[in-house]
């Protein structure tokens, strides 16, 4: 029984890590008043250069790296494409993430199948493994469910953590969020829009692009069937809401969207421990469970469109351009 | 060295948008420790001349010396840096930020955390500077004159010599006034050089050394304001000889056409915008609505249109109630409004559409044909042409092509055309230049001789004065009393629209309510 709940609670985090990565990245570039609809095809790009450089150098940190600096490259592109040429926001989202997914099939399906496999890189598989954190991980019943996670888990943790101070106790941050709620009033005490703009969709879009890259060693790295992404670059952006775009409640948001997930794969099991009081769970199809995670950010969406909060972090300008001379 | 004297020189400075010229051959110095007054009539050129100082544009062609020296001023950056601040006319600030936190946030000195001592920093800076400010408030909270006088501290934070206003008057009180010209003459002896824009001729009158004055974009001279007086500025300004009077012809007094009682409506973030007020429309009368700039006066007009739902209360036209009819009934019972908003598209009239399309957008439904008439538009939309004297190369010319005035004048030329028995107008002469305003004052006359009933949402104070019967002032969208226009002063109506002064209950006469009104006991109870 214990080891059931144990097993949940441990799933919840596992396999949603991917959740809190791009969830935060996009808050700190919507903070900036970017709204980079690119989340989906960011991860695919982390992840496939992430898989393939982590696999061939036979190390997790190149692997994470590399998702990092061709994320950033992406948010590098989005910035380049919206703040210099001032295209479209929206529209230049859904292009990196078209372009992103197809790149992904592109290298997975269309240059063969000859890739490393995930299970022969061994280093890799071994700095994926659970740190049991001493002490934290043998409280009983909860103790094997949180804190005992692989490194990415915690790098995820960490990172949303950080930018939650970056964004709310540092200089560039204030200046950032500036940015993002007004950006004339910016620009008149002398803030270089353009150059916190690149630096903090970059930054974004580095931290998905390692959500991508989890997202591929969490599934062994096989590029058939769909997608690794799969929609959770999608989920992520209704995250952002659902945080109220604070990287410190996105952690929240991710564990409460990762209940939902994880009943999909525990479901069996936590019907099987508990049959008088889940053993319905066992009846209901997995294909529910499966849509389960799009219909609640669907829920989230409406709930927080109808919802109108004056305590809202959502930044001003998000999605607008900002261009000097414009009258 | 003589060019040393002036703070910042202009010379044969030169600013094109497309085809469009801004600003040609300008010359221009402001003295250290003086106050020069920057007068032009609206699209003049004014604000694209100073936004090339606070580094916003850059000039096709010209020089800017600053102490003396050449200067080339690539952005808002350089601009702080040569001591320039400006303080725009729609602020620059971020609503949801402190006080001390739209001040630091330019701010690169003093390490990267920011500091809990902050707030009491700004408090301390803005002392020195002889001001008071809560550094904890958020900008959201703030009256207009606290954001304004953050802005100021902003610019001096900076380290501004130079400081330059743009129309900061426009969305003041009288006695916000008074305050901010004591503050600029402080600034002034202390040294500062200061550039007020403005199109009031009475303040530039009162506050400043010297008065700069530009036409079209053109520069025509600087004239010491001793020498001055209003009538040779405004002749300056325009080109020409000009009657600034405005007429207001008298009408004989009618039964009350609109009524208002005890009103609530809220507004867009849920708070009560207007709060119980109660007044009423006589035909053949101007009834101006004063208040400071957010007061409800927006919530009202749509409230009147239809537009906005009615929390509790009464409008009442000639008996009958009309809370909770659609919009398109309203219409055609006769009341007619229009509203310029700030940015003076976004409301009644689709830019990109021709003035034949605007024209018929009311009546579209009109007929049992599925099709639209634009044979019978096109005819209207030649009319108010003619009649409102519109300069535009055709009917079909999109009314985003036009200039501020035109389009305006089509905004209201078209609600005039459905022959209304109510007009409800909101700032229709908000940024027309004079000759403009005076053609709306004109038609705003015309249509009152004809017995209609007006309700004039307007900002400038004397303009009201001028033209209105009564004035109602509200404040917070509460009533603070109806005054007659003959019987009032500015003085009293500023005291009235903060809130200071509140004659709506005057020895138990209630303001707002018509001796013969049209709404009974009968009508209240059913309510």
């Amino acid at each position: 029984m214990i080891t059931t709940l144990a097993t949940f609670l441990y799933n919840i985090i596992f396999n949603n890590i991917p959740l809190l990565y791009g969830t935060v990245g996009e808050i700190v570039t919507e903070k900036s008043g970017s709204l980079n609809l690119g989340v989906e095809g960011t991860m695919a790009i982390g992840a496939v250069f992430g898989y393939i450089i982590g696999c061939w150098t036979n190390s997790l940190l190149l692997g994470v790296l590399a998702a990092f600096v061709f994320g950033s490259l992406c948010g590098a592109l989005f910035a380049f494409l919206t703040v210099t040429l001032q295209a479209n926001q929206n529209v230049t989202g859904l292009t990196i993430t078209t372009f992103g997914v197809g790149f992904y099939f592109f290298v997975g399906n269309g240059l063969g199948s000859d890739w490393p496999v995930f299970f022969e890189s061994e280093a890799v598989v071994k700095a994926f493994e659970p740190i049991h954190i001493p002490f934290l991980s043998d409280i009983p019943f909860i103790g094997k469910g949180l804190f005992s996670h692989n490194i990415l888990v915690y790098l995820g943790i960490a990172i949303a953590v950080l930018m939650w101070w970056y964004l709310k106790y540092t200089k560039v941050g204030l200046k950032l969020r500036a940015i993002g709620e007004n950006p004339a009033a910016a620009d008149s005490v002398g803030i270089n829009i353009t150059l916190y703009k690149y630096l903090n969709n970059m930054l974004g879009s580095g931290i998905m692009g390692i959500g991508g890259y989890y997202m591929g060693l969490k599934l062994s790295g096989s590029f058939e069937g769909t997608c690794w992404i799969n929609g959770y670059g999608w989920i992520s952006v209704a995250l952002v809401i659902f945080a109220n775009w604070n990287t410190a409640k996105a952690i929240l948001g991710t564990l409460v969207f990762g209940f939902f997930n994880a009943l999909q794969v525990s479901k069996g099991a936590l019907a099987y421990t508990f049959p008088n009081v889940l053993g319905w769970l066992a009846d209901i199809p997995i294909q529910l469970f499966q849509a389960l995670p799009f219909i609640i950010t669907a829920i989230v969406l409406i709930a927080s469109s109808v919802k109108k909060n004056s305590k809202s972090g959502e930044p001003a300008a998000k999605g607008l351009n900002y261009f000097r001379e414009d009258r | 060295m003589a060019a040393a004297n002036y703070a910042i020189e202009l010379r044969n400075i030169r600013k094109t948008f497309g085809s469009v010229v801004a600003n040609d051959n300008i010359n221009l110095n402001v003295k250290q420790g003086e106050i020069l007054a920057l007068l032009g009539e609206n699209g003049s050129g004014k604000t694209t001349l100073m936004n090339m100082l606070s580094g916003i544009y850059k000039p096709d062609s010209g020089e800017i010396l600053i102490d003396g020296k050449p200067c080339v001023i690539n952005s808002p950056e350089d601009s702080k840096r040569f001591g320039i601040g400006m303080v725009h006319q729609h602020f620059k600030l971020v609503d949801v930020f402190s006080a001390a936190d739209n001040i630091l946030m330019g701010d690169n000195n003093g390490g990267f955390l920011l500091k809990k001592d902050r707030f009491k920093r700004i408090t301390d800076v803005a002392e020195r500077f002889g001001f008071e400010i809560d550094s904890k408030k958020l900008v959201k909270n703030m009256s207009v004159s606290e954001k304004q006088t953050l802005e100021i501290v902003k610019v001096l934070y900076y380290g501004a010599k130079v400081i330059i206003l743009d129309e900061p008057t426009a969305v003041l009180t009288v006695q916000e006034i008074r305050k901010l010209f004591d503050v600029l003459r402080k600034m002034k002896e202390q040294g500062h050089s200061i550039i007020i824009i403005t199109h009031k001729l009475n303040e530039v009158m009162e506050i400043s050394d010297r008065v700069a004055i530009l036409r079209k974009g053109v520069y025509i001279d600087t004239v010491e304001t001793a020498s001055a007086t209003e009538q040779s500025l405004t002749e300056m300004m325009m080109g020409r000889k000009v009657d600034i009077n405005i007429e207001r012809p008298v009408m004989e007094k009618t039964a009350p056409l609109l009524e208002i009682r005890d009103l609530t409506v809220k507004g867009d973030e849920g708070s009560v915008a207007v709060d119980k007020l109660s007044f009423y429309i006589r035909g053949g009368e101007i009834l101006g609505v004063a208040g400071i700039a957010g007061s409800g006066q927006k919530e009202l007009c749509e409230a009147i249109a239809g537009l906005r739902k009615i929390e509790s209360g009464m409008i009442n036209y000639k008996g009958e109630n009309l809370v909770g009819l659609p919009p398109k009934e309203i219409i055609q019972k006769g009341i007619a409004m229009s509203f310029v908003p700030e940015d003076r598209l976004g409301m009644g009239l689709a830019p990109s559409l021709s003035i034949t399309d605007n024209v018929i957008l009311k009546k579209y439904s009109e007929g049992a044909s599925p099709f639209v008439d634009r044979k019978k538009g096109r005819e209207l939309a030649e009319k108010v042409i003619e009649e409102l004297e519109v300069v535009t190369p055709s009917t079909e010319t999109p009314v985003r092509l036009l200039s501020g005035g035109n389009v305006q004048k089509v905004l209201l030329g078209r609600e005039i055309k459905a022959e209304p028995n109510v007009i409800v107008t909101a700032y229709p002469v908000r940024g027309l230049d004079i000759n403009s305003s005076y053609a709306i004052y004109d038609i705003l006359n015309r249509e009152k001789l004809k017995g209609t009933g007006i309700l004039f949402v307007g900002e400038d104070l004397d303009v009201m004065l001028a033209l209105c019967d009564k004035i109602m002032v509200i404040c917070a969208g509460k009533l603070m009393g109806v005054v007659f226009s003959e019987k009032t002063t500015k003085e009293q109506l500023g005291l009235m629209m903060t809130g200071s002064l509140d004659i709506s209950d005057k020895n138990g006469k209630i303001a707002g309510i018509a001796k013969d009104s049209n709404i009974t006991e009968d009508c209240l109870r059913e309510e």
